[in-house]
């Protein structure tokens, strides 16, 4: 399927190079007649054609093949093996390390809104001035989204870590005897989800702040003077008119939120070492890997994959229509 | 309607009691900053210690300097590799993706042709997928193109998955391009290839910049698609390279410490340079 995809690309390819020069045979045409012509076809299909075989071959068709491999026992190797039906799912959403997944993943999503958002916009709110080394302090604030989940995950894995420098800190302090005996920041099955939830916020609290201070530079400074010079407090200034006019890109930043922390992976895969204690802190997506990576039960995970595409589609398209609607009314189409 | 503006003018924006809003304002950008940077500053000034230092005091200062730890990172000619591979594969994602990204957008911009929108909506839901979906059966098309463990089983899927992001961020802006410059390049005898080339692509590099440094920062940073295509080859990137290290030497803090810290840092130099190329490029692909 996708050779025939590549070859058909291809030979539009040739077909438009074996041409005259374009530029010389009929130079005002282009713009004055712009219709039906098959050279203006082979222009498309030269311009558009490479980006559509790669996204249809590395994007698409994965995504479709993703509905069938989910159907079969297939191990990782070039043979899908056997046909099994329904049973993988059956099978997934029967699985308690996958149900304790779903729920962290739940867990990460309100957590994350509830935290991040309020205690961002109250700093954006409070920023939002002309302050010296302003542009020092964004860039600050932005440093640990900048950097990767992985390398987020191990930093903070060893300031958590049972024999770690926070434990190690506390022994110090002559809080706990040995480290052994302090805090199982990232080993207690209960502390360890608020643990990778807090490191979460430490990585995107700073996205949120820098998105609200970029959304706050549109909100008009000639009505925030008028309510002043009406009387209006500081708060009742935020309250009533900057919060309300910040409203899209806090609906922005929500949405990118939520998806994020459905699909949360290499952070909490690196922290946690892979879902510890006992499969607690596994999410989605560090399930479907862990059981194609690790068990070689590739058809399974898929099965798992598929799942997690349908709630996090699901969640995309119940906020996009019951709270982003309006937003996308104003602001065009909505690609999404 | 003069009294209201002369008002307005003698009310300057830091008026009255706000000075002490401002003192507030400080201190709440100390604290964010604070917050943001402490743990990275840490982990890059405990890497000049020992494990014996850091096991007797965790947040003592680095006194006298131990450039060991950094000297035999960089000493290993795995993290240059590492570094290589990271750097290749980042450079020919972004490269791949504005280039395939700016020419599927001028006609879908520009040309009007039966079809083109539900072509846009077709890259469009790209944007629905995430990777974690596709990996998997992604991984079985790579088995059979015999790519991984190659560069190219890395950044021919991430072209493909950054394409939808970087199509809804230029369309708009091929399209803001005046017709008539169009209408006169054609007159003065360029062709549609020679507009694009020697007009369009200059004329919208603010905006190939912005998807740039996006598919830039996306391969850099990504870790679930590298795990399954060139884990333990060749191309194994930074982020593996962190994970792997971290369980190899998991008894020398001291050395994790300056793995991190220079895998960090470049990192940090660039995309804090490019902060706001970085958020205007994500509320964009949002907002759509």
């Amino acid at each position: 399927m996708m050779a025939s995809r590549e070859a058909s690309g291809g030979s539009t390819d040739i077909v438009g190079g074996a041409q005259a020069p374009p530029t010389m045979s009929r130079p005002a045409s282009a713009v004055t007649t712009p219709r039906r012509t098959p050279r203006r076809w082979r222009e498309i299909a030269v311009f558009v054609g490479p980006a559509l075989v790669v996204f249809s071959a590395f994007v698409i068709v994965p995504v479709v093949l993703a509905g069938y491999v989910s159907f079969f026992t297939w191990d990782g190797g070039g043979d899908l093996g056997s046909f099994v039906g329904l049973d993988n799912y059956i099978k997934v959403l029967q699985d308690t390390v996958f149900i304790g997944a779903m729920k962290n993943n739940a867990f990460v999503v309100v957590m994350s809104l509830l935290l991040q958002g309020p205690v961002a916009l109250a700093i954006a709110l409070l920023m939002n001035r002309k302050l010296r080394f302003r542009a020092g302090f964004r860039a600050m604030i932005f440093v640990p989204y900048v950097l990767s989940e992985v390398v987020a995950g191990a930093m903070w894995r060893l300031i958590f870590d049972q024999r770690g420098i926070l434990n190690s800190l506390m022994v110090q302090w002559g809080i706990f005897d040995t480290p052994q005996d302090a805090i199982g920041w990232l080993s207690s099955t209960t502390l360890a989800m608020w643990t990778v939830v807090f490191v979460l916020t430490w990585k995107y609290m700073g996205l949120a702040i820098i998105l609200f201070l970029a959304g706050l530079q549109g909100v008009p400074e000639d009505l925030v003077e008028a309510a002043q010079i009406d009387g209006a407090s500081w708060w009742q200034v935020q309250r009533r008119i900057t919060i309300p006019l910040l409203g899209p890109t806090i609906r922005v930043w929500m949405f990118l939120s939520i998806i994020g922390s459905i699909q949360l992976f290499d952070m909490a895969r690196l922290l946690t070492n892979n879902g510890a204690p006992f499969d607690t802190t596994f999410t989605m997506a560090m399930f479907v890997i862990d059981r194609a990576v690790t068990n070689r039960q590739y058809g399974y995970a898929t099965a798992a994959a598929v799942v997690l595409f349908v709630i996090s589609m699901a969640a995309a398209l119940v906020f996009m229509r019951f709270v982003m609607r309006r937003d996308n009314e104003t602001v065009g189409k909505g690609a999404v | 309607m003069t009294a209201l503006d002369t008002r307005r003018r003698s009310a300057p924006t830091t008026g009255r009691k706000l000075s002490d809003v401002g003192a507030v304002a400080y201190c709440v950008a100390i604290l964010a900053a604070g917050f943001a940077i402490v743990p990275v500053v840490y982990i890059m000034y405990s890497a000049l210690r020992t494990n014996g230092q850091l096991a007797a005091s965790p947040v003592g200062l680095p006194r006298p300097l131990v450039w060991s730890n950094y000297s035999q990172v960089l000493g290993s000619g795995d993290f240059w590799k590492m570094l290589f591979a990271s750097t290749v594969i980042a450079l020919a994602t972004t490269v791949g993706v504005v280039l395939l990204g700016v020419m599927a957008a001028y006609p879908l911009a520009r040309y009007e042709f039966p079809g083109r929108e539900a072509l846009y909506t077709y890259f469009t839901a790209g944007l629905l997928f995430p990777i974690t979906v596709a990996a998997l059966p992604l991984y079985l098309i790579l088995l059979q193109l015999r790519l991984p463990g190659t560069p190219w089983g890395l950044v021919l899927p991430q072209v493909a998955f950054q394409l939808p992001v970087t199509i809804v961020i230029l369309r708009p802006f091929v399209r803001a391009i005046p017709r008539e410059l169009e209408e006169a390049a054609a007159i003065d005898g360029a062709g549609r290839f020679q507009f694009f080339f020697r007009i369009l692509l200059r004329l919208t590099m603010p905006a190939l910049v912005t998807v740039g440094v996006l598919a830039f920062v996306g391969s850099w940073n990504a870790y679930l698609l590298p795990l399954l295509v060139v884990q333990g080859s060749d191309w194994t990137t930074l982020p593996l390279g962190v994970a792997r290290f971290q369980s190899d030497h998991s008894q020398d803090t001291a050395l994790i410490l300056a793995f991190l810290s220079l895998a960090m840092l470049p990192a940090i130099v660039f995309f804090t340079l490019m902060e706001r190329k970085i958020v205007s490029g994500l509320s964009g692909a949002v907002k759509g």
